[in-house]
């Protein structure tokens, strides 16, 4: 008998349309370029995380040795290498949030998703990971989850309202800026 | 209040959009660029005084007159928008709110350095602000701003947003030059310098986010009129981030100038310190520079009020100065840990070191974890002075900056809040108490 293999992932047409769009920007002799842009695309249509056989693929449309994608992809902190939940809550952690309570929000966040920082919760929904700077300081506690900021979460209600609005989301959008409008912060100021 | 030159539209409802943008004055500056020579393009930002707005405060004409232009070779401006120094968030907002004032900038700015392929890198985790800029990039194109043969003035230019993938590093230049070339973000060594060898190891200029948006009112007023501005070689507004425990954090746009007590105190600016406490001290240009206890922060050493201008804020030099950096504006109450918060830096450059040089790869592993350690009461004395001691051997021994920019908050610290640390050796239990921070005598330098 044939041993199962994993069938090979491939990218979506829209994501295959995505990336033609992004080789027009850089000179034809430098493909390598798009690395990141691909590595992000190929992040977010393949469950929030870059496995190997992902990166191998993106090695593929690229051109490039895999080597050269895998060490890119350990460089840079946004690229998942292990599965992740449905909703990673990036935690900033740095200075200017700590002042305004971000270790009070992590011990929060572990608490009500059931997930550690850098794993994942039981029930598959929450990945906590903490991260540097995410440059909204004047509205601190910020997480990131995908593209959208959460900020100023110095309430428990601020938390809660959180994380029902990601427990009660039917499928991540990919753009929530366009569905959702921008970060309050961003309407407000 | 003081004039606005950057965000004086940033509350017109669609001021996103290029129609509401163009209604506004909007991509009058290429207008005027394209009807001059580029060189006199770059002569009004020389006169205009304009200085590097992300950090380091380089002449940003001078820089572009750096650009080397051998014939038939591309040659590219880039813009910095990897903002990743803690407390500064003045690029994310300036480029959400106002996407042409930064796409019309690069368009002036291609045109006085002859480029005819720019790119935006934009730092990953702002995907969302990619998308805004996409869009507002391709209003441009639809009418007539960007592609070939912009206005019918004969200049093409194409211009991209590149997304990084989350590394602090990347915002030193030739580390970011490297990540849009797909590489890991190691800094190169120099020279040879972008200006020479940038990107694709061509002739390149790589300006922050401000420093280019900066460019449209100094073409609109003429570099002469933006100069008159500000106070002595501070010229021009700049734009604030303001956070920590401060009543109203935020963004704020001010004529350089304005003493330190203004801004932390008056209700037009920041409104005084949360919770009805006392300042206890500040970090005023990004976490990288040194920080100053209140005494210091509103006053000189010499007694004079400090003012919001790159002169004034590293008058002292680093005994009793700082610097003004990026404008990112830390402001800590008198509860604050100074150990802990020194440590949380500490931690930030361990983690964002790239790896390459050793007195930045191991110097600031040892630093986070002899922090960790007087913060957390196992440390000693002797630890106090090792931390000064790693802190200089990093310095000036790094391929880029990142080595400075981890060394200097610590040896700030303990030169002006040394009793604290000590006070974390002779207290080891209370040092680990929640909320136990030090609340003593400052020790001035």
């Amino acid at each position: 008998m044939e041993p199962t293999t994993a069938a090979k992932p491939q990218f979506s047409p829209a994501a295959q349309a995505e990336i033609k769009r992004l080789l027009t920007h850089y000179p034809d002799d430098r493909r390598k370029s798009a690395l990141l842009p691909v590595l992000h695309i190929a992040q977010a249509e393949f469950g929030g995380w870059v496995s190997p056989e992902v990166q191998d693929l993106v090695a593929e449309v690229l051109d490039l040795k895999p080597i050269e994608v895998y060490e890119v992809s350990t460089f840079y902190t946004m690229f998942n290498l292990k599965p992740v939940g449905k909703h990673v809550i990036e935690i900033c952690r740095t200075g200017p949030c700590m002042l305004r309570g971000s270790d009070e929000l992590t011990a929060q966040l572990e608490r009500l998703t059931g997930a550690k920082v850098g794993g994942n919760s039981p029930d598959g929904n929450f990945t906590l990971k903490e991260v540097e700077c995410l440059a909204a300081c004047g509205f601190a506690p910020v997480v990131q989850v995908r593209e959208q900021y959460y900020e100023s979460l110095d309430t428990p209600e601020a938390v809660d309202a959180m994380l029902r609005e990601l427990r009660g989301m039917v499928h991540r959008p990919i753009l929530p800026w366009e569905e959702n409008g921008l970060p309050t912060s961003l309407q407000n100021n | 209040m003081g004039r606005k030159l950057l965000t004086e539209h940033v509350n017109v409802e669609g001021i996103e959009t290029f129609k509401v943008y163009r209604q506004h004055g909007g991509y009058r500056a290429v207008e005027k660029a394209l009807k001059m020579m580029p060189e006199e393009v770059v002569e009004e930002v020389k006169k205009s005084g304009l200085r590097g707005r992300g950090g380091a405060g380089f002449p940003t004409g001078m820089k572009w007159s750096f650009l080397a232009k051998p014939e038939g070779v591309p040659r590219y401006l880039v813009c910095n928008a990897d903002e990743s120094e803690p407390g500064t968030f003045k690029d994310r907002y300036l480029m959400s709110k106002l996407p042409h004032l930064l796409i019309e900038g690069m368009i002036a700015g291609s045109y006085a350095l002859g480029a005819r392929t720019s790119y935006i890198y934009i730092r990953g985790e702002l995907l969302y602000v990619l998308r805004i800029l996409e869009k507002a990039i391709a209003e441009a194109y639809a009418n007539g701003f960007l592609g070939e043969n912009i206005q019918g003035s004969g200049y093409s230019l194409d211009l991209h947003v590149h997304p990084g993938g989350g590394a602090y590093i990347c915002g030193e230049e030739t580390a970011l030059l490297e990540s849009l070339e797909g590489k890991r973000g190691n800094p190169r060594n120099k020279p040879p310098f972008p200006a020479v060898q940038g990107l694709y190891a061509r002739p390149t200029v790589v300006n922050n986010v401000e420093s280019i948006a900066a460019v449209v009112p100094i073409l609109n007023l003429g570099g002469d009129e933006y100069a008159k501005i500000g106070v002595g070689k501070s010229t021009g507004t700049k734009l604030f981030s303001a956070c920590g425990h401060l009543n109203k954090p935020g963004i704020y746009e001010l004529e350089l100038g304005v003493p330190v007590e203004e801004f932390i105190y008056s209700d037009e600016y920041c409104g005084g310190i949360w919770k009805g406490r006392e300042l206890k001290a500040v970090v005023a240009g990004g976490s990288s520079v040194p920080i100053l206890p209140k005494e210091l922060i509103l006053k000189t050493a010499a007694g004079e009020n400090r003012l919001m201008t790159y002169e004034s804020l590293s008058d002292g030099g680093f005994v009793t100065g700082t610097m003004l950096g990026s404008g990112g504006f830390i402001a800590m109450d008198e509860t604050t840990c100074i150990v802990k918060n020194t440590w949380n830096f500490s931690r930030f450059y361990h983690h964002e070191s790239c790896g390459q040089c050793s007195p930045c790869r191991e110097g600031t592993g040892w630093l986070e974890k002899v922090l960790h350690r007087l913060e957390h009461g196992h440390g000693s004395m002797h630890d106090i002075d090792l931390i000064v001691s790693v802190a200089k051997q990093i310095e000036g021994n790094t391929i880029c900056p990142l080595g400075e920019a981890a060394a200097w908050p610590v040896a700030a610290a303990v030169r002006h809040f040394r009793d604290e640390f000590e006070w974390h050796v002779t207290h080891p239990k209370e040092a680990t108490a929640p909320g136990a921070a030090y609340r003593g005598n400052l020790v001035l330098a």
